[in-house]
């Protein structure tokens, strides 16, 4: 039975997930991973019909980091800033670690102060501690927005 | 203004007025030119119409489409549009359907498009009702020819277009008999709405000369290998391409897996695992791009298989509608590493996200100077053939004049002497 001290400890998790993404801390938010830390985006377009294909898929934290490195060293993508909202945290314990579930919108906004809702969906983590840190051992993104605005560069 | 009017200085389409990424009048006539025009539309895989029923709902252009297989086992395509007062008749985007029937009014579409039940068609004890002379056949919806080719589904509205594989022309029906060479599983989607005009795309897939510029991917991590070839394929009309890239034929081509090296001295990815490639095609090309006019691309990239159809929303957005799909013969560690790779290409692909950033820098930028040009000379002026190198985007001008051709312009004469 998760006590309210572990709702409180997991939130702190999400909101510094939410919080390193937003502030362009990727190198610092690829660390809220274990090493085999998995991250995955999905549509749930392709989840509904049973099929896997991902719309980005790091099967440990390596690749995760290799994600960021690109987007610093190679990729080109709209200038933008991300803005997360949070919420609806669903926390279960089990054998596993802490299965989190939470309600999430991310809106981007460019240069000149346009903002447009980018992606709204829903995370659904495993998480556990280890060496006293919660960290994420998977993290799954379902985008409801399956049909990404633009281009999907940073993280969701 | 009319799509008519503007200025083509070169016939050879080395200049492309910006207007017509631009001018919505343009964007209508094409709907109609093009895409109802005499072209081949892909519209879906076989594989995701297996059983009788089966449909998928998809765009041509912007205009809606049911593609589905009927009680004759052959795929048909039909506009999505109620024969009645034009409602959507089918409103899921997939499924399995007995016959389609429209919520308005309950009009009845058989699974070739027939209209076959009308409720109240005599009205109710005597009153109201159709007229005597209502006749259900007059009022199908609208059919498309099919033709399919190794299990991809084309279509079109043209009454008069030569045969599919006449159309395609050797390059690409070989190409896509290479493709699906084999019974095929789909693996998943993908969507990217793209805030630009779809011609940039189109552009951007004849434009091989952007590939190791603009993404820089491949440059940073050595997965463009020095001993690679490159070029681009048309087809006789030049309005198809096909880009390409192959493994040196004298290094590694036996085995059966292997990693790119790096071969700048940048950087090295923590996991290489993504740029694995493992073999499966008795050729050498381990990068094809075959983009064929108007709306689709067939694509290997590495092991990622896709196809991508172009489904326009107005003059200034468009969607990729991305299909991956393996074979149905791959074990599960070919499906793993299908999904893995699916990492370099689609909306958040490595070696691909470029492609919609470019997209829309040029669509912001020309929206004041429609009657200004794009300047298009790499690879040469005059006519258009096989490149047989990647720093080119003559394939980009093949298009164009074919384009002209359908959309009645003539590049090079004087605006008034275009009809
Ligand atoms: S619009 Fe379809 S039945 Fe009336
Ligand atoms: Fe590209």
């Amino acid at each position: 039975m998760p006590m309210p001290e572990h709702y409180f400890e997991l939130q702190m998790l999400l909101d510094q997930y939410a919080r390193m993404i937003d502030e362009d801390r990727l190198e610092e938010w690829v660390e809220l991973f274990t090493p085999d830390g998995r991250y995955e985006i999905i549509s749930r377009e392709n989840l509904a019909q049973g099929f896997a294909l991902p719309l980005m898929l790091c099967e440990n934290r390596n690749q995760i980091a290799d994600r960021v490195m690109s987007l610093r060293e190679a990729n080109v993508y709209h200038i933008h800033t991300d803005r997360h909202i949070l919420s609806q945290l669903h926390v279960q314990s089990t054998a596993d670690g802490w299965r989190v579930g939470a309600n999430y919108a991310l809106f981007q906004t460019n240069q000149v102060g346009v903002s447009t809702l980018y992606s709204v969906g829903r995370y659904e983590d495993l998480i556990r501690e280890v060496d006293g840190r919660l960290l994420f051992v998977s993290k799954r993104v379902i985008v409801d927005t399956a049909a990404v605005p633009s281009l999907l560069a940073t993280p969701i | 203004m009319s799509p008519h009017d503007y200025q083509w200085p070169k016939a050879d389409c080395t200049r492309i007025p910006y207007g017509m990424y631009r001018d919505p009048d343009v964007y209508t006539l094409e709907q109609e030119k093009i895409f109802q025009g005499p072209v081949w539309n892909y519209l879906a895989l076989e594989a995701e119409i297996p059983n009788v029923g089966d449909f998928r709902t998809i765009e041509v252009g912007d205009i809606p489409v049911i593609v589905n297989r009927a009680r004759d086992g052959k795929v048909h395509a039909f506009v999505n549009r109620c024969a009645h007062r034009g409602a959507t008749v089918q409103r899921l985007i997939h499924g399995n359907a007995k016959s389609h029937v429209c919520c308005y009014h309950h009009w009845g579409y058989n699974l070739e498009g027939n209209l076959v039940g009308v409720p109240f068609a005599r009205g109710v004890e005597g009153k109201g009702g159709l007229p005597e002379d209502f006749d259900k056949k007059e009022h199908c919806l609208r059919k498309m020819r099919v033709e399919t080719l190794n299990g991809v589904i084309f279509g079109t509205f043209a009454q008069a277009l030569e045969p599919l594989e006449e159309f395609l022309d050797t390059t690409f029906v070989n190409q896509l008999k290479r493709l699906f060479n084999r019974p095929i599983k789909i693996l998943g989607y993908q969507r990217q709405r793209i805030h630009g005009n779809w011609k940039l795309y189109t552009d951007n897939l004849r434009d091989p000369n952007h590939g190791g510029l603009l993404h820089m991917f491949q440059i940073t991590f050595g997965i463009a290998r020095l001993n690679q070839t490159g070029g681009a394929m048309v087809d006789k009309k030049a309005r198809h391409n096909m880009s390409w890239a192959a493994q040196d034929m004298g290094k590694n081509n036996s085995d059966a897996e292997y990693s790119t090296p790096r071969e700048n001295n940048n950087l090295t990815l923590k996991d290489g695992s993504l740029l694995q490639y493992r073999k499966e095609f008795p050729d050498a090309y381990n990068l094809t791009i075959a983009s064929i006019f108007p709306n689709c691309i067939f694509q290997q990239i590495g092991n990622t298989l896709a196809v991508r159809q172009i489904r326009t929303k107005s003059v200034g957005e468009f969607e990729i509608f991305w299909t991956f799909y393996g074979y149905t013969d791959d074990d599960t560690s070919m499906d793993q590493h299908r999904l893995r790779l699916s990492n370099l290409v689609g909306p958040g692909g490595l070696v691909s996200m470029e492609d919609g950033e470019a997209i829309e820098i040029v669509h912001r930028a020309i929206a004041a100077d429609e009657d200004k040009h794009a300047f298009v000379e790499f690879g040469g002026r005059g006519p258009v053939g096989d490149q047989d190198n990647l720093v080119t985007e003559a394939p980009m001008r093949g298009f164009w004049m074919h384009y002209c051709e359908l959309m009645g312009i003539t590049p090079g004469a004087d605006a008034h002497a275009n009809a």
